[in-house]
């Protein structure tokens, strides 16, 4: 049976702040829909299904997603889902659901906040729970782990992931839905102590406050989402080759290859796993990466991957022929998605 | 949000998890607890340590168990200055990959040496606790091998372990949100201030920012009404933990005049064998107000005709 065409007929976001404090989960909803829906010159009454990404812990209640449908005017009933991941990951289940073939549009969103509480306790608590969580062990050094062994095999520096620092953040100054981060020069941060040797404070996500939305449609025009695959490694990470991803390499050639990529969008909180997906993806020279600061200059939970979806979507819009979005979940680069996106 | 009054509030969530094992984790902490590691062989031949009970390559069933260390070798680390709390050591420390000798994946695990001595490819040994209980942290820590190894404490205990706690604590600082802040804020001047819906016209109380029907945001302040009706209640009989009241007592949705939406709180000043549907009440406030919904102690009954039953039924 052949797919069904799915377009990105609609992107929205809430700026990533450090602190959304003023809006509750249906408020965050209730604007991010109504704004994707607009962008799609759609009405609420046009969408057959919804889906949803968010995490009960980032947001300290018990079901949190439920609150959120407040902000969907769910009268009368939708039929609804979540995913208790990252937004992409309901965008995934919303492309699925599409190619049943009953319905054509579905709104997709994904929600979280880092201002409650602790995300990196959220982070340890999400590790298995025989052999890692209860060590306590915070991403921070679990990425550090990771670094070292990239650098130490000769990859990449400090000096080059202090580059990345410098690259994303000056380019979330340009996006004016990320946060605003001091600009520094390279070989100034590198004078700055380690938070986890060998990563700095630049290396590490600036975690924000945030959602986004994004409608999908059967046909209707706008980026078409040529291929889309998620795969999944090993959850131990001493169980992997952690200087590349396999699961982001494979996934890739799931969704059809990145020919004609000129844009990717990639999940990479950390400097270092720019690096590593770089690779894993093998994206030459010629892709621009992260125009819009990344994953790296505005970590939103449970948003970062589904908002790189609709940047990549935005680039197409933009002129790019084909662009890739890239969303990341579990420890180091353990679940990776790919959906590649092409001018219509 | 204003500055008259901070409505922040701290939130603690906590679980008081238990696990069960299953067979292969279970033996693999009850060998811990007895002062060895034991990893597990795939049918391909590799030996997973920490064990698991699938090949992540093949999802085959692992086969049988190998005792594997106590000496590793360090294949990446980072250091930790400062522990936090929840850090196995409360000393500076490394975090590292270990791969004990025998084993083809590596174990995360700290490593005590000093800042100078950490570096990779550094051969260390497992150390264990005197008192152990069947967990990952029965290793205190890895330690640098000096070829000899400490006297094991022997343990007493001999049935399998099956399972184990795993309590969870996540601690937050909650903002009211500019919606409920509004509202609280009223509270704080004894008024209950609701918000209209600009599509549908209902009244909502506790506010909502969003019309749950329509979707659209609820745009215009609505002071309400101090009086209302009794649409629905039950009566609390018997005590449960964190009781504030005295039982018994009755909760009820009141539904404020000129209202959409009952709000639940306390009916007192009464028998509670004599509330009832449709009963007239008015709200009685506290003395010393607090931006919370405590601040109207309760809703107490007004000696005015019950509202018939056909005119609450859309609000119970
Ligand atoms: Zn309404």
């Amino acid at each position: 049976m052949a797919l069904r065409d799915v377009h990105v007929a609609g992107f929205a976001q809430l700026p990533n702040r450090m602190n959304l404090d003023d809006y509750d989960e249906a408020e965050m909803v209730q604007e991010i829909t109504a704004k994707a829906l607009a962008d799609a010159g759609l009405e609420r009454s046009d969408v057959g299904f919804t889906c949803s990404g968010s995490n009960d812990y980032v947001m300290g209640r018990p079901f949190s997603f439920a609150m959120a449908i407040d902000g969907l005017g769910a009268w009368p009933p939708i039929r609804e889902s979540h995913v208790e991941m990252d937004g992409a990951w309901a965008l995934y289940e919303a492309y699925v659901r599409l190619q049943h073939g009953d319905v054509d549009v579905a709104l997709v969103y994904g929600f979280g906040k880092s201002s409650l509480g602790s995300v990196d306790a959220v982070h340890t608590l999400e590790l298995d729970p025989y052999s890692l969580a209860p060590l306590g062990v915070d991403p921070h050094a679990m990425a550090a782990m990771q670094a070292r062994l990239l650098i130490e095999s000769g990859e990449t520096t400090e000096a080059k992931l202090a580059h990345i620092s410098c690259r994303s953040r000056r380019d979330g100054n340009k996006n004016p839905n990320a946060p605003h981060a001091d600009e520094a020069d390279a070989d100034a941060l590198l004078a700055d102590p380690y938070v986890r040797e060998p990563l700095r404070a630049h290396d590490l996500p600036v975690r924000t406050d945030g959602a986004s939305c994004v409608v999908l449609r059967v046909g209707g025009g706008g980026p078409r989402i040529r291929g889309i695959a998620h795969i999944i490694d090993a959850h131990q990470p001493g169980f992997r080759d952690l200087t590349t991803s396999a699961s982001a390499t494979k996934a890739l050639a799931a969704a059809g290859g990145a020919g004609g990529v000129t844009v990717a969008e990639l999940h990479a909180p950390y400097t270092s796993q720019e690096v590593i997906l770089i690779k894993a993806l093998g994206l030459g020279e010629d892709v621009t990466i992260n125009p819009s600061g990344g994953a790296h200059a505005a970590c939103t939970p449970m948003v970062a991957g589904l908002t790189r979806i609709g940047e990549a979507a935005l680039a197409v819009r933009n002129g790019a022929p084909a662009a890739l979005g890239h969303a990341t979940s579990g420890p180091l680069l353990q679940h990776n998605m790919i959906c590649v996106l092409e001018a219509e | 949000m204003g500055a008259d009054v901070e409505l922040v509030s701290p939130f603690v969530l906590e679980y008081a998890y238990k696990r069960s094992t299953g067979p292969v984790i279970g033996r693999f902490l009850t060998s811990l607890r007895d002062g060895r590691i034991e990893g597990v062989r795939t049918a391909a031949g590799r030996v997973l340590c920490p064990p698991v009970e699938y090949d992540p390559d093949t999802g085959e069933d692992v086969q049988d168990f190998v005792e594997v260390g106590p000496c590793a070798t360090v294949l990446t680390w980072t250091w930790i200055d400062a522990p936090l709390r929840d850090h196995p050591v409360q000393v500076p420390f490394a975090f590292a990959l270990v791969q004990l000798e025998g084993a083809d994946t590596s174990m995360l695990h700290a490593v005590c040496a000093p800042r100078e001595d950490m570096a990779t490819g550094m051969r260390v040994r497992a150390v264990f606790r005197d008192e152990r209980v069947g967990s990952i942290t029965d290793i205190a820590h890895f330690e640098i091998d000096t070829g000899v190894s400490k006297d094991l404490v022997p343990n007493e205990a001999t049935e399998p372990i099956t399972r184990f706690k795993a309590p969870t604590r996540l601690e937050y600082v909650v903002a009211a949100g500019a919606t409920t802040a509004e509202f609280l804020r009223g509270v704080l001047r004894r008024e209950l201030i609701g918000r209209r819906c600009p599509s549908c016209e209902k009244i909502y109380l506790p506010p909502r920012g969003s019309c749950p029907t329509c979707g659209v945001r609820t745009t215009e302040l609505v002071p309400m009404a101090q009086k209302g009706t009794v649409t629905t209640f039950s009566v609390i009989r018997i005590p449960f933990e964190g009781q504030v009241l005295e039982p018994p007592y009755a909760a009820a949705h009141v539904l404020l005049d000129g209202g959409d939406t009952p709000l639940l709180h306390i009916v007192g000043d009464v028998d509670v064998d004599l509330v009832r549907m449709g009963m007239r009440v008015e709200a009685v406030w506290a003395e010393q107000l607090e931006p919370t919904l405590a601040s109207v102690r309760y809703f107490r009954p007004i000696d005015e005709p019950d509202v018939p039953y056909a005119e609450i039924r859309g609000h119970v």
